[in-house]
């Protein structure tokens, strides 16, 4: 496999129509766009929290990048899962979750995903195919790996995507993992979300290749660099991965080119990068930017967009009542859930 | 040595010994992720970039196993590196070059080289960042020959540890706990060391010893101030350095008092408390233990994200009272 490819826009068959218009039913796309705004309004109100001391430990949002998560999870199915990592909210959502559960789990409670034992960090949805926010930095590749490995064993026609941040393309684990994804053709789609930065590190500085999609070369898998903004184009280049992949070609690396518009935690005073450059992607806003297009095609007015925008806002509330209504965990539970069968 | 004494926190306490030492030695210089312009994810190294410059403050791609190796590689070319892990839970990623390598070099090669490489673990529980940031692996490593653990538990001596850990031929992993960072203490100015090896009695008594390492230590301090109301007289040993283990200051504790409790945040199980434990019972001081050995660990668990769950994970203060009390309370 040569360098990496840019998707092709205009979709050949539908005219000049993006991709997803030919794809999806107008419900189908007000509710991409509902998703994009749950995520965008979960993560500004998890933000209050934590400022007001609601919500303790690390946060790391994901505001900004809302059309990678949204437009890969679009091609999936029930039975499909991902991996996600350390800024996982939108991934978590976009595979289904429920913002309720969601803040139950940042509030610490028992009604919260992980019940309250692992908080932003590792939020899951097992029983929507998400395995995971990670605390480690490419701790999910070789999972999502071995998840497809089960999937290819147990003859499943499911996908796996893996979900990871530019920054995790320099640990070892991203490499290995690739490799043996490609070796065996497993059923995995690779989805790093180039956000610019690990941290404070930009991906210029800390990655030896200009795209991580490059790397797909030296693992023999096709490697696609999507405009991470536009949801059109990170929809289209999942759906052909996943297509691929469910046809036992094996996996696909995609670079969701995007941008990270508050700091990297709680602790991130912006040294590393200019206001301006900052400024500039927030004018790229994927979201006003999904809207604007659905607009043009005619698929949603400003009444419409009022309406998604109001229900969210609903959402968010009871999410937030039922959340602080939710139990703690009791102290006696302390080491519930290390094993299976508990050890006296 | 420098008179001049003041109230640093820990982390400036230890940036000043890091700038000491580069001062000093052209060969000392930092790696680790984020360490520069950002200054560290717990702003150790904070301005220190400024300083040095790029080069002797090199921010690393997120890959800990090639990092800390290449660390390793540059202290036998004959460099004094200063690796940083962000946390204490991705050393596990470069246990490798940590475990198979560093610790095994010198004596792998008949002891034609030696590894002068220092690793920082910012440590422990406490903040709310959940199992996998807030580990106390620190007895993975004493179980290593090779290595040298330390755990300062001050800034005082997180400063000169540093500075002795520099100096030291061999590979020296300092675990830091991440409560501790904030915590000031006096602090003096110039070159100074404190000695790996050597535990610190921090507060003397007749009726029990504790044995603490890092965070527990203050705890322990805490706890025998309300044990004096009561008129229990503990005393309080800080370890500071779990490999090589200060056994005669212990031991010699234990034959005063009678009594011993170990406390620290590792899991109780395997852990450092076993250890001070059987070289208490294997030695002279067995015959004048007037009650059994206690060990205060942290709980057979994964840290929760919870808060209260968090806390009651591991040691605190009201614990080790109630320990101290029943040991001393049940047997005459
Ligand atoms: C193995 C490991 N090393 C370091 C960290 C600390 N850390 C957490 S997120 C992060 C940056 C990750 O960057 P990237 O993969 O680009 O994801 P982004 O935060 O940009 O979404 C770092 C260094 C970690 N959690 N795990
Ligand atoms: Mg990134």
């Amino acid at each position: 496999m040569a360098k990496a490819k840019t998707t092709k826009r205009p979709d050949a068959a539908g005219g000049n129509r993006p991709f997803i218009y030919n794809r999806y039913a107008p419900r189908q796309l007000r509710e991409a766009l509902a998703k994009m705004q749950r995520i965008r309004r979960f993560e500004e109100c998890a933000e209050e929290s934590y400022m007001r001391g609601h919500i303790h430990g690390t946060m790391h949002l994901s505001i900004g990048q809302e059309a990678s998560a949204v437009g890969i999870c679009m091609p999936l199915n029930a039975g499909d899962q991902l991996t996600s990592t350390h800024r996982g909210h939108g991934h978590c959502l976009a595979k289904g979750a429920e913002i309720a559960r969601m803040f139950a789990e940042f509030f610490g409670r028992e009604d919260g995903y992980c019940k309250g034992r692992g908080g932003s960090m590792h939020i899951a949805d097992v029983a929507n195919g998400n395995l995971g926010a990670n605390g480690i930095v490419a701790g999910g590749l070789p999972i999502a790996v071995g998840a497809a490995l089960a999937i290819k064993k147990l003859k499943k026609p499911n996908v796996v995507v893996c979900f990871f941040g530019d920054g995790a393309n320099n640990e070892g684990a991203f490499h290995e993992s690739l490799n043996m994804a490609s070796i065996w053709k497993l059923p995995v789609v690779f989805v790093c979300e180039n956000n610019g930065y690990g941290m404070s590190m930009s991906a210029a500085r800390s990655t030896a290749v200009e795209n991580v999609a490059d790397r797909a070369a030296a693992y023999a898998m096709p490697g696609v660099i999507v405009d991470g903004n536009d949801l059109s184009a990170v929809a289209e280049a999942s759906q052909i991965a996943c297509d691929r992949a469910r046809a036992g070609d094996g996996p696909t690396l995609i670079e969701n080119k995007t941008y990270r518009w508050r700091g990297h935690s709680k602790s991130d005073r912006n040294r590393y990068r200019t206001k301006e450059e900052i400024e500039a992607w927030v004018a790229k806003d994927p979201i006003i930017r999904f809207q604007d297009e659905m607009k043009s095609q005619g698929i949603v007015d400003d009444a419409a967009i009022a309406e998604i925008r109001a229900a969210v806002e609903q959402e968010i509330e009871a999410g937030l009542e039922f959340a602080k209504a939710s139990p703690p965990p009791r102290i006696e539970d302390l080491t519930r859930f290390v094993y299976t069968d508990p050890i006296p | 040595m420098n008179q001049d004494i003041r109230a640093l926190s820990y982390a400036e306490a230890l940036r000043e010994a890091m700038a000491i030492a580069m001062e000093a030695d052209e060969r000392v210089f930092l790696m680790g992720e984020d360490i520069g312009v950002y200054g560290g994810a717990f702003q150790v190294t904070g301005d220190l970039i400024e300083r040095f410059g790029a080069d002797r403050v090199m921010d690393t791609p997120i890959s800990e196993l090639g990092g800390a190796g290449v660390a390793v590689g540059a202290a036998l070319g004959g460099m004094r590196p200063i690796y940083e892990f962000q946390f204490s839970d991705f050393a596990m990623l470069a246990m490798e070059q940590i475990a198979n390598q560093a610790a095994k070099m010198r004596f792998m090669l008949g002891g034609a080289v030696s590894v002068p490489v220092v690793m920082r673990f910012p440590a422990g529980s406490g903040t709310g960042a959940a199992a996998q940031h807030s580990q106390s692996i620190e007895a993975w490593f004493a179980h290593i020959p090779g290595l040298k653990v330390i755990q300062p538990a001050t800034p005082h001596d997180v400063k000169g540890m540093l500075l002795a850990a520099v100096a030291d031929p061999d590979p020296v992993m300092i675990f830091e706990h991440k409560l501790l960072y904030k915590m000031k203490g006096p602090v003096p100015a110039g070159h100074y060391t404190v000695p790996i090896g050597e535990a610190e009695i921090r507060c003397a008594g007749r009726d029990v010893t504790i044995v603490a390492t890092s965070i527990m230590v203050h705890r322990s301090l805490a706890a025998a101030a309300e044990l004096e109301r009561e008129n229990i007289s503990a005393e309080v040993i800080d370890l500071r350095t779990i490999r090589p283990i200060d056994r005669q200051t212990v031991i010699e504790s234990v034959k005063k008092t009678s009594r011993l409790i170990c406390v620290y945040e590792g899991v109780k199980t395997m852990g450092i408390g076993a250890e001070i434990s059987a070289m208490v019972v294997e030695s002279e001081a067995f015959d004048f233990l007037d009650a059994p050995i206690l060990r205060l660990g942290g709980a057979e668990t994964p840290i929760p994200y919870n808060p209260d769950l968090e806390r009651a994970a591991v040691p605190q203060t009201p614990a080790i009272v109630e320990a101290a009390r029943r040991l001393v309370t049940a047997k005459a």
